[in-house]
C-alpha cells in the first residue's frame, strides 16, 4: 500500500550474507569491536507446494510479525507497464478468495494489528504486526491472497486512482520528489528493467487492465515464488501445524527463471540534471556500481561500511569535510542500493551519495571534494579508530532494526529468499566487525569519476517561495 | 466453498513493564525499564522549554553537541560512535527533548557524554555559524512542502496568538542568534529540575539509576518553571483557502476538538475518532479513498500537547476532487456525531485500540517514546493499563456522546491548501471562504520521536498507527 518503502535519508543500515567473509589478513586492521550479536533460533521448512516458511519464535513480548516476501518487484514490470508491480500490490489488498473488498483490513485492525505492503526493486512484501492471539486468522487472510486476489474492473480503477495520488503525494507535488531513486537509475543504467520509473507513468497506470494483472499474478504470485516468515510470540510446533494447514492447500507452483538484469560497468562519467520547480535549493546524487551483492558479498560488504564512513554523522569523512568545514552542502548522505536497503537487494546496483546544497552551491566542487576525499582513504587509509567506531555504529543499527518483531520477519524473508539463509540475521554484526581497513581503502579506490552517474537538480524556485 | 475466517484466541492481558524510578537531588527525575531484546539501551530526555525563544530553541537543538570545554563537534560525534550511539535534540513548544541510543555496554559512556554537553556546552562561533546556516536552508526547504505549509496555516487559524501558532522560526529570526544567546538561553533553561530523563534497554534498573545518578548528579538543578496559557477553544469560521499555485493536490486539514489524556471522555473520545477516520478500517478512509479514490494516505489524530488537545484530519487529494473530498469529510464526521456507530464498529476500534498499545510497546524505542511522552504529562506506563480498562469499559452511549460532543463539523475550523484559482469557487458552494497566499514564515520538521508501528514518515496505508509522536 506504500508505494515504495524508500526515504533513503531515513534508511538505517542493515545486514546479511551468504558466503561468510573471510577470517581477516592478519596483516591488515579489522575494525576488532565487540558487537554483541542476537542470537533468534530459527527454523525453516519448505511446504510442498514450493512455499518456504521461515520461524522465529521470541517470547519476550506477547506479538507477532509476519511477512510474505514474493520474488518479483519493479525490474520484474512488462515494458508499456511501469508502476505495475506496485499497482498489482495494491490490488493483493482488495479481497480474495474467501474475503471480501475491505476484509483484510477489517481482519487485521479489529485484531489490534496493523498491516501494510510495498514494492521494491527485487521483491514485494506483505506483512502484519499483531498481538500473538491472532497468528491463524493472519495466517488464514496471508494463504488466502496467496491463492488469489480479487480482481474485478471496478477495484483496478479505483486503485489506479489512489496510486496517482500516491505519486502526487509523494513526487509531483513535492520538492525533490523522486530524488534520487527515480531519477537516478536511468542515468547509470541502459535496460528498461533497472533504468524505468517504478512508480509508473500516469498514462501505463491507466492503461492496465484486468488480464494483466491476472497474467502477472499467475507468473508471479506462485507458492514456490514466496517466503512466508512468521517471528515473534509463538511455539514453533503449532505455527507449523497451523502453516501447514491453512497453506498446504494453496497450489503448487514453481517460482519463474530470473532474469540476469546485469550490464556493463561505466566506463566514463554519466551526467544528467533536470529543473525542479518545487526544489529551493540545488542538490546532486551520484551513483557507483558495487560488486553483487549476493554472489560477491564478502567484496561487497566493505562497501556497505565505506558509505558509513563516508557519511554516518559528523565525525564521517565527507560531513568534516563538506557540511562542516568547506560548507559546500547542507546535508550529505550515502547508502547501499537505490532504496538504501543494504542487504535486500539484488545485481544490479550501486553506492549512492546525495548531497543538499546551500543557496547557489556549485555541484561539480562538491563532486571534486567527494573525489578528493576518495582518494585519500584509498592512499592514506583511515585515522585509528575510525573503522572500529564507525562499525560499532552500524551494529546499534542492525540490533534496532532487528528488536521490532516486522524488522525481524521482513529481513530473513529477504534473506531467505534472495540467499536461502534467513540465519544470516544473527551472524551481520559480527560479519561487520571482520570487514578490514584494507578492503575499505581498495573500495574507496573505486569510486572514481569515470565509474559514476550523476543528476543534479536545478533550482526552480529560488527561495522557497510559492 | 467458502472458508470461515478463524476467530481470534483469547486475548493477553496487556502487559506492561516495570518502571524504577529516582529523583536526584538536583530534581532530575530517572525512569529506567528494562526490555533485554537486544543488547541495546536508549535514551530520551524531556527538558520543559515553554515560552523559550523559538528561533533559539531551534538553533540550540543543532548546535548542543558541537562542542564543550574539552571536545569538539568530531570529538563527541567519534566518542558516541565509538560505543554504537549518537545523540540528537529537538523542540516542540512543550518541550526540549535529547533522543539516543548506543550498544548496552555503552550506556556509560552515552551518560557521560550527555552530562558533558549539558553542563559545559561552548556554542563555539565557527560551529554556530554553519548551523545557523543549514537551519535556514532546512526551513528553506520545508517553505516549498505542502504538508508543512498546510500545518502552518492550521496551527496558526486554530491558535491565534498562543504560543503553539508558530512552531517554527523565520529564516530571518535565525539569523540573528549569536552563540552568546544561545549560551544564555542554555544557562537559563535547560536545566536538571523538572527534566525527565527515561533509560530503556538490556541493562539492569538499578544500574542504569545508578549510571544516571553517577553521571548527571553535578548537572545544574534551579530552572525555573513556566507553564503555557491553556489553549484557547477553536473559534469555528470562514473556511481558510491559502493558495499555492500550481499545486497537483489539495491538502485539507481539520481542526476538532479534543480532550487530555486525564480526562473522563478521552477513551470515548479515541474510539470515536477511529470509528471515524483514525485508522485504515474507518468509515472515512473507506470511502475517500477505497470507494473513491480520491486520496492516498488520509488520516486522523488525537494529537495532544501540555496546553491543550485537538484532533487534527489531513488528507491531500487530487485538486479536481478538491470539493467533494470535503464534502464526504464533512459529511461522515457529521454522521457520526449525529447518529450512534454500530455495535460492531465499535468492537473492532476498540480491539485496534487495545491491540496497538502492546504493539508500541513491544520494542525498547517504542518503550521509551511512550515512558518519556507521558512523563511530561506527569504519567506514568501504568497509565496505559488504566487507559486499557478505560477502553474495555467504553459503551456505545459513550461513543456516541463524544462524537456528538467533538466530531461536529459546525464545531471545527477548515483549512486548505491549494490552488486557490481552481479550487475556490467549489468550496465557496460548500462554506464561506477566505482567501489568504503562503506565509513566507515557516520552519522544519523536527526529528521525528519514533512512532510506533506503522508510523513514520511514509503516508502510510495505516494512518492511525503510528499517531502522533505523543503517542496514544
Amino acid at each position: 500500500m506504500n508505494g515504495h518503502a524508500v526515504q533513503p535519508e531515513a534508511v538505517r543500515q542493515s545486514t546479511a550474507a551468504r558466503e561468510r567473509v573471510k577470517v581477516a589478513l592478519v596483516s591488515s586492521r579489522s575494525a576488532a569491536v565487540d558487537i554483541p550479536a542476537t542470537n533468534y533460533p530459527i527454523e525453516r521448512f519448505t511446504l510442498p507446494n514450493g512455499l518456504r516458511v521461515v520461524l522465529a519464535p521470541d517470547r519476550s513480548a506477547p506479538v507477532i510479525g509476519v511477512a510474505v516476501v514474493y520474488d518479483v518487484g519493479i525490474r520484474s514490470e512488462p515494458e508499456g507497464r511501469t508502476g505495475f508491480a506496485h499497482l498489482f500490490e495494491h490490488l493483493m489488498f482488495q479481497g480474495s478468495r474467501n474475503l471480501e473488498k475491505l476484509a483484510h483490513f477489517r481482519y487485521v485492525q479489529g485484531a489490534g494489528g496493523t498491516f501494510n505492503g510495498s514494492t521494491h526493486l527485487d521483491y514485494t512484501d506483505y506483512f502484519e504486526t499483531l498481538p500473538a492471539n491472532a497468528l491463524e486468522r493472519t495466517l488464514f487472510l496471508e494463504a488466502d491472497r496467496m491463492r488469489g486476489p480479487r480482481l474485478t474492473e471496478e477495484n483496478l480503477r479505483n486503485q489506479v486512482d489512489v496510486v496517482k495520488e500516491e505519486i502526487r503525494v509523494n513526487v509531483l507535488n513535492r520538492p525533490y520528489g523522486g530524488f534520487p531513486w527515480l531519477k537516478l537509475p536511468p542515468v547509470m543504467f541502459d535496460t528498461f528493467p533497472n533504468a524505468h520509473d517504478g512508480y509508473g507513468s500516469f498514462v501505463d497506470l491507466e492503461s492496465a487492465t484486468v488480464a494483466d494483472a491476472q497474467s502477472f499474478f499467475e507468473r508471479y504470485y506462485a507458492a514456490g515464488n514466496a517466503v512466508l516468515t512468521v517471528s515473534g510470540d509463538i511455539d514453533t510446533a503449532r505455527a507449523a501445524r497451523l502453516i501447514e494447514q491453512h497453506f498446504g492447500d494453496v497450489p503448487a507452483g514453481a517460482a519463474p527463471q530470473r532474469p540476469d538484469f546485469d550490464e556493463p560497468d561505466l566506463t566514463e562519467e554519466r551526467r544528467s540534471a533536470y529543473v525542479d520547480r518545487l526544489a529551493p535549493l540545488p542538490a546532486v546524487a551520484s551513483a557507483w556500481r558495487v560488486p553483487n551483492p549476493i554472489e560477491q558479498f564478502s567484496a561487497y560488504l566493505p562497501y556497505v561500511v565505506l558509505a558509513e564512513v563516508l557519511t554516518d554523522g559528523d565525525a564521517s569523512r565527507l560531513v568534516q569535510r563538506l557540511v562542516m568545514r568547506d560548507r559546500t552542502a547542507t546535508s550529505i548522505g550515502g547508502y547501499l542500493g537505490f532504496m538504501g536497503e543494504p542487504f535486500e537487494t539484488r545485481d544490479p546496483t550501486a553506492l549512492l551519495l546525495q548531497a543538499h546544497l546551500p543557496p547557489g552551491g556549485d555541484v561539480d566542487k562538491v563532486l571534486r571534494t567527494i573525489d578528493e576525499e576518495t582518494e585519500r582513504i584509498a592512499t592514506d587509509g583511515l585515522a585509528d579508530g575510525e573503522l572500529a567506531r564507525t562499525v560499532a555504529r552500524m551494529g546499534t543499527h542492525l540490533l534496532r532494526d532487528t528488536d521490532a518483531v516486522l524488522g525481524r520477519a521482513l529481513r530473513m524473508a529477504v534473506l531467505e529468499q534472495q540467499r536461502s539463509d534467513p540465519r544470516l540475521i544473527n551472524e551481520l554484526p559480527r560479519l561487520l566487525s571482520q570487514v578490514t581497513e584494507e578492503q575499505i581503502v581498495a573500495a574507496a579506490g573505486q569510486l572514481r569519476p569515470q565509474r559514476r552517474a550523476t543528476v543534479e537538480v536545478q533550482v526552480g524556485n529560488p527561495g522557497g517561495a510559492q | 466453498m467458502t472458508r470461515p475466517v478463524p476467530p481470534l484466541e483469547p486475548t493477553h492481558e496487556l502487559s506492561v513493564p516495570e518502571t524504577a524510578e529516582r529523583t536526584l537531588a538536583n530534581g532530575l527525575t530517572v525512569l529506567a525499564i528494562q526490555r533485554a531484546s537486544v543488547p541495546l539501551v536508549e535514551l530520551r530526555l524531556r527538558v520543559p522549554f515553554a515560552e523559550a525563544d523559538l528561533a533559539g530553541t531551534s538553533l540550540l537543538t543543532q548546535t548542543l553537541f558541537s562542542g564543550t570545554a574539552d571536545m569538539s563537534t568530531v570529538d563527541i560525534a567519534a566518542e558516541l560512535q565509538s560505543v554504537g550511539g549518537a545523540l540528537g535534540a529537538g523542540a516542540d513548544p512543550d518541550r526540549l527533548l535529547v533522543s539516543g541510543n548506543s550498544l548496552a555496554a555503552g550506556l556509560p559512556r552515552l551518560l557521560d557524554i550527555l552530562a558533558d554537553v549539558l553542563q559545559r556546552a561552548t556554542y563555539p562561533a565557527d560551529e554556530v555559524g554553519t548551523e545557523r546556516d543549514r537551519l535556514v536552508d532546512r526551513i528553506q526547504v520545508a517553505q516549498s512542502q505542502p504538508a508543512h505549509l498546510a500545518r502552518v496555516a492550521l496551527l496558526k487559524r486554530v491558535y491565534g496568538s498562543h504560543p503553539y501558532a508558530t512552531q517554527t522560526p523565520e529564516a530571518a529570526d535565525v539569523k540573528e542568534i549569536s552563540p552568546e544567546q544561545l549560551r544564555s538561553l542554555h544557562a537559563d533553561r535547560l536545566r536538571a529540575n523538572g527534566a525527565i530523563l527515561v533509560l530503556v534497554g538490556d541493562v539492569a534498573p538499578d544500574k542504569m539509576l545508578e549510571e544516571a545518578e553517577r553521571a548527571l548528579s553535578t548537572w545544574d538543578g534551579g530552572g525555573r518553571s513556566v507553564e503555557l496559557p491553556p489553549a484557547p477553544a477553536l473559534v469555528p469560521g470562514a473556511l481558510t483557502l491559502v493558495d499555492r499555485p500550481g499545486s497537483v493536490q489539495s491538502s485539507l486539514r481539520m481542526a476538532l476538538p479534543g480532550v487530555p489524556r486525564t480526562h473522563p471522555d478521552h477513551a470515548a473520545l479515541q474510539l470515536a475518532n477511529l470509528i471515524f477516520g483514525g485508522y485504515f478500517s474507518s468509515r472515512w478512509v473507506e470511502n475517500i479513498r477505497e470507494d473513491k479514490g480520491y486520496t492516498y494516505g488520509p488520516h486522523s489524530v488525537v494529537e495532544h500537547s501540555i496546553a491543550g488537545t485537538m484532533l487534527s484530519v489531513s488528507a491531500e487529494v487530487a485538486t479536481e476532487v478538491t470539493g467533494p473530498a470535503l464534502l464526504e469529510t464533512w459529511y461522515e464526521l457529521g454522521r457520526l456525531a449525529s447518529l450512534p456507530p454500530k455495535d460492531a464498529e465499535l468492537e473492532q476500534a476498540r480491539q485496534y485500540a487495545l491491540g496497538t498499545l502492546q504493539l508500541g510497546m513491544s520494542t525498547q524505542s517504542g518503550l521509551a517514546g511512550l515512558a518519556s511522552t507521558y512523563a511530561g504529562y506527569g504519567l506514568r506506563l501504568d497509565y496505559l493499563a488504566e487507559h486499557a480498562a478505560r477502553l474495555g469499559a467504553a459503551t456505545l452511549d459513550d461513543v456516541a456522546a463524544a462524537a456528538a460532543k467533538y466530531l461536529a463539523p459546525s464545531g471545527g475550523v477548515t483549512v486548505v491548501l491549494g490552488d486557490a484559482d481552481k479550487v475556490e469557487s467549489v468550496l465557496g458552494v460548500l462554506a464561506p471562504v477566505q482567501r489568504e497566499g503562503v506565509r513566507q514564515a515557516t520552519g522544519l520538521d523536527e526529528v521525528a520521536e519514533e512512532a510506533p508501528a506503522g508510523g513514520g514518515v511514509a503516508p502510510g496505508a495505516d494512518p492511525a498507527a503510528g499517531g502522533s509522536a505523543e503517542g496514544a
